[in-house]
This record gives structure tokens, sequence and C-alpha cells, in this order.
């Protein structure tokens, strides 16, 4: 299991989706992606992207304004 | 949402693409703006995607949609919206995406007679031939008034079980809504892109007049959506938050700017663009008081950030009406 991890903070929504989505293209199944992101809408869109295209979020929390998502690399 | 859905009913496997140009409405908007924290920041095609349970690609388009929106080949609506062009690009894109993933056809939601430039029986043709989808673009919502096409002809979908739905009203959408159970729903088409509205369009002419090029990068386009512009003289502009959520969103950029604020009062940061002069750094200092809240007191501190370099500027702020209205962008 490969384990990489995103820096997308500063970026706002959907740029930091994009750039996820972009990322998780080059991984393999089974994968953990960490994205760290400043932009609060993330906890939404990002789980919701996982979702619907089959990856699964391990985890996601807010330490004081910085989120902090692991992603499971799915099919 | 409804023409995706009656594709599938026809047993069709549909797959989302939402192309990102660094004009849309929402997203963006809700993330910096504080007063818009009750409103939930979902992303509309995220959402529709998960309620219809289909994938859905987003595609970064902000360097590819430059050419579209500086040169449209078929001018602009009321506004700087490129509408036809951006069809035109965003379907071709599609059809390459398609090409490259092995899909059959491209669909989209387009009624017509729906939008005055790029919905009428007209343009329609021209958004099939110019992005080169031809035959392979469906509009499943008014398929019935236009000819047949490719999908149709192979029999992958059944044109008896599209629409006809025409012109202006969305009362046939919102009964077909109902009939595939569908009780909330994104806003109807137009409205969702920065360039349709004439504020922002302004205020983008504004940026290319000062730099004299027709030329953006995404922060300016991302700066044109946040706070107060006062262009007080042709060679420098102020953005001042109005809020938080503004403010915060403008910190991030404290360090490419030059900025002010008020040490006295309380009040907004203010990011300056252009090369200011002593007497324009006064000025641009008066107009900062004038935002805070000690625009009523006799003077006001305010401090000047260029280069890690600081300055004090002890003003009385302008009143309301030195604030000349043409120096709103």
């Amino acid at each position: 299991m490969n384990k990489q991890f995103l820096d997308a903070r500063r970026l706002l929504c959907p740029m930091p989706v994009i750039r996820v989505q972009d990322k998780i293209k080059t991984m393999a199944l089974g994968d953990q992606l960490e994205v760290a992101c400043t932009d609060p809408g993330v906890m939404q869109d990002i789980p919701a992207w996982c979702r619907i295209n089959g990856h699964q979020i391990l985890s996601a929390n807010n330490n004081a304004g910085e989120f902090t998502i692991n992603i499971v690399v799915g099919d | 949402m409804l023409a995706t859905k009656a594709i599938m009913e026809q047993g069709v496997h549909v797959e989302g693409i939402n192309f990102f140009t660094g004009f849309c409405v929402e997203g963006h908007t809700h993330a910096i703006r504080k007063k818009n924290k009750a409103k939930p920041k979902r992303n509309n095609s995220l959402w529709v995607a998960e309620q219809l349970g289909i994938k859905l690609h987003i595609i970064d388009v902000i360097e590819e949609y430059k050419n579209v929106l500086i040169n449209p080949q078929h001018g602009y609506g009321a506004n700087l919206n490129p509408c036809l062009d951006c069809k035109v690009f965003m379907v071709q894109k599609a059809q390459q995406w398609i090409e490259e993933n092995d899909f059959d056809f491209i669909i989209t939601g387009e009624v017509i007679g729906q939008r005055p430039m790029s919905q009428r029986k007209d343009t329609m043709p021209v958004i099939a031939r110019e992005s080169g989808a031809n035959e392979r673009l469906l509009r499943p919502l008014c398929a019935k008034n236009l000819p047949e096409t490719l999908p149709e002809k192979e029999g992958w979908v059944n044109r008896e079980e599209l629409y006809d739905f025409s012109g202006r009203t969305r009362k046939p959408q919102m009964t077909l809504a109902e009939q595939f159970g569908f009780t909330e729903y994104a806003q109807p088409a137009g409205g969702c892109c920065f360039l349709t509205d004439k504020s922002y369009s302004d205020k983008l002419v504004d940026l290319w007049t000062a730099r004299g090029k027709k030329e953006y990068e995404l922060d300016d386009i991302m700066l044109l959506k946040v706070g107060r512009h006062l262009r007080p003289k042709a060679h420098f502009k102020m953005i001042i938050a109005r809020e938080e959520g503004e403010n915060n969103f403008l910190q991030g950029y404290k360090n490419v700017f030059q900025t002010m604020t008020t040490v006295s009062h309380p009040g907004p940061l203010v990011l300056i663009d252009g090369t200011l002069s002593e007497q324009d750094c006064w000025l641009a200092a008066q107009i900062t008081a004038r935002y805070s809240q000690g625009r009523e007191a006799e003077q006001v501190d305010v401090k000047m950030t260029q280069q890690g370099e600081e300055k004090s500027f002890l003003v009385t702020p302008l009143s309301s009406d030195e604030i000349a209205k043409e120096w709103h962008v």
C-alpha cells in the first residue's frame, strides 16, 4: 500500500476536488491519499466526490481551520 | 439532471462532466463570504451526480478557457458572456473526453429557445458542428424538435421516449422533475456564471483597460469576485473587504499587493494594485479610513505595508460625498 500526501491549502473549491481527482488517477487500488486543505467546502465536496467515484474516506478532521482528509483509493 | 435521468431511464450508462472555468458563481463565492455561511457549501454538480448515482469528472479548463473569453468568434451576450463560444468549447472538450474514454455520445440539458444566445434553433446546430460532436450530440429534452442524431438512428436511445420542450418556460421541466421524483434541484439555467453579471463584467473590463491588454490569471478573476473595488485614479485600484470572510480571503494576497489597514479603529484589509505617489498614498489612506469604523472620527491612523516596509498615515476620513461615484468599478 502506497501512501501519498497532497497539499491543497489556499485553494478554493472545486480546485481541491480537481487536485484530488487528478492525483487519484495516478494511484492504485488500496493506496492512501492524505490531503490538506483550508477551504471548509472540502468537508462536503471531497467526501461527495469520493462517494460517487467509489473511494473511501478514512477520516476527515478540522484542526483550527486546516482540514485533513484521508482517502483510500477504490476502483 | 433531467436530461441525464431521461437517458438513464432508457438503460444507458451515463457519467457527468463538469468544466471549471474560474467564473462559476457557486463554490468560491460561498467559501469566501461569511454572510453566506448559513447556506450549504455543496457543489451542485457533485450533489446532482450523487442524486443520480453517476460518476462525475470535474475538469479544470481555466487556461484553455482564456481564449474563449478573450477572442469569442460569436461575440458576447449582454455582458462579457461568450455563451455560444462557451458551449462550442465545452461540447468540444466533452467530445475529446468521450473519445479518450470510449463513450458513444454526449447529452446536454439544452432546450430550444431557453436562452437568447446559445439555445436558439439556429445556434444549436452551430454548437454540434463547430464542436466536432456533430451527430453524437443529443439534447434529450428537445430532441423531438431537432433532426435525428446518431444515438437515435442507431437505436441506442428511443426517440419516442425523448421530449419536445421549447421556449423560456420551465413548467415542462418542473413537471418532468416531479414525475422523476425530484423535489429539490439546482437553480435553472443561467445565473451560474459571473460573466453574465454586469458588475463583474465591468470589473473585468476595468482590469483589461488598466493593464492595456486582455489577459488574466486565476487570481485576477478570483479577486474580482471579492470586495468593493474603487479606482480613484487610472493608475491604481483598491480592493476593500466588506466583511470578515472577505478580509480573511484577502489576507492570502497581502504579500503580493500593497496593503492598508486602520490601526486606531477596526477596519477592512485593503489591497492596492498599482504604483502610488506619496500624494496617492494619502488619498488611499483617507479612503481606507472612510470604510473603517473610524469613518466619523477626526483622525484615523492608517498603516500601509509594501514589500515588508510599513508607513503610517494619520488622516481625516473622506466623507461619503467625497467618494466619487465614478471611482466605483
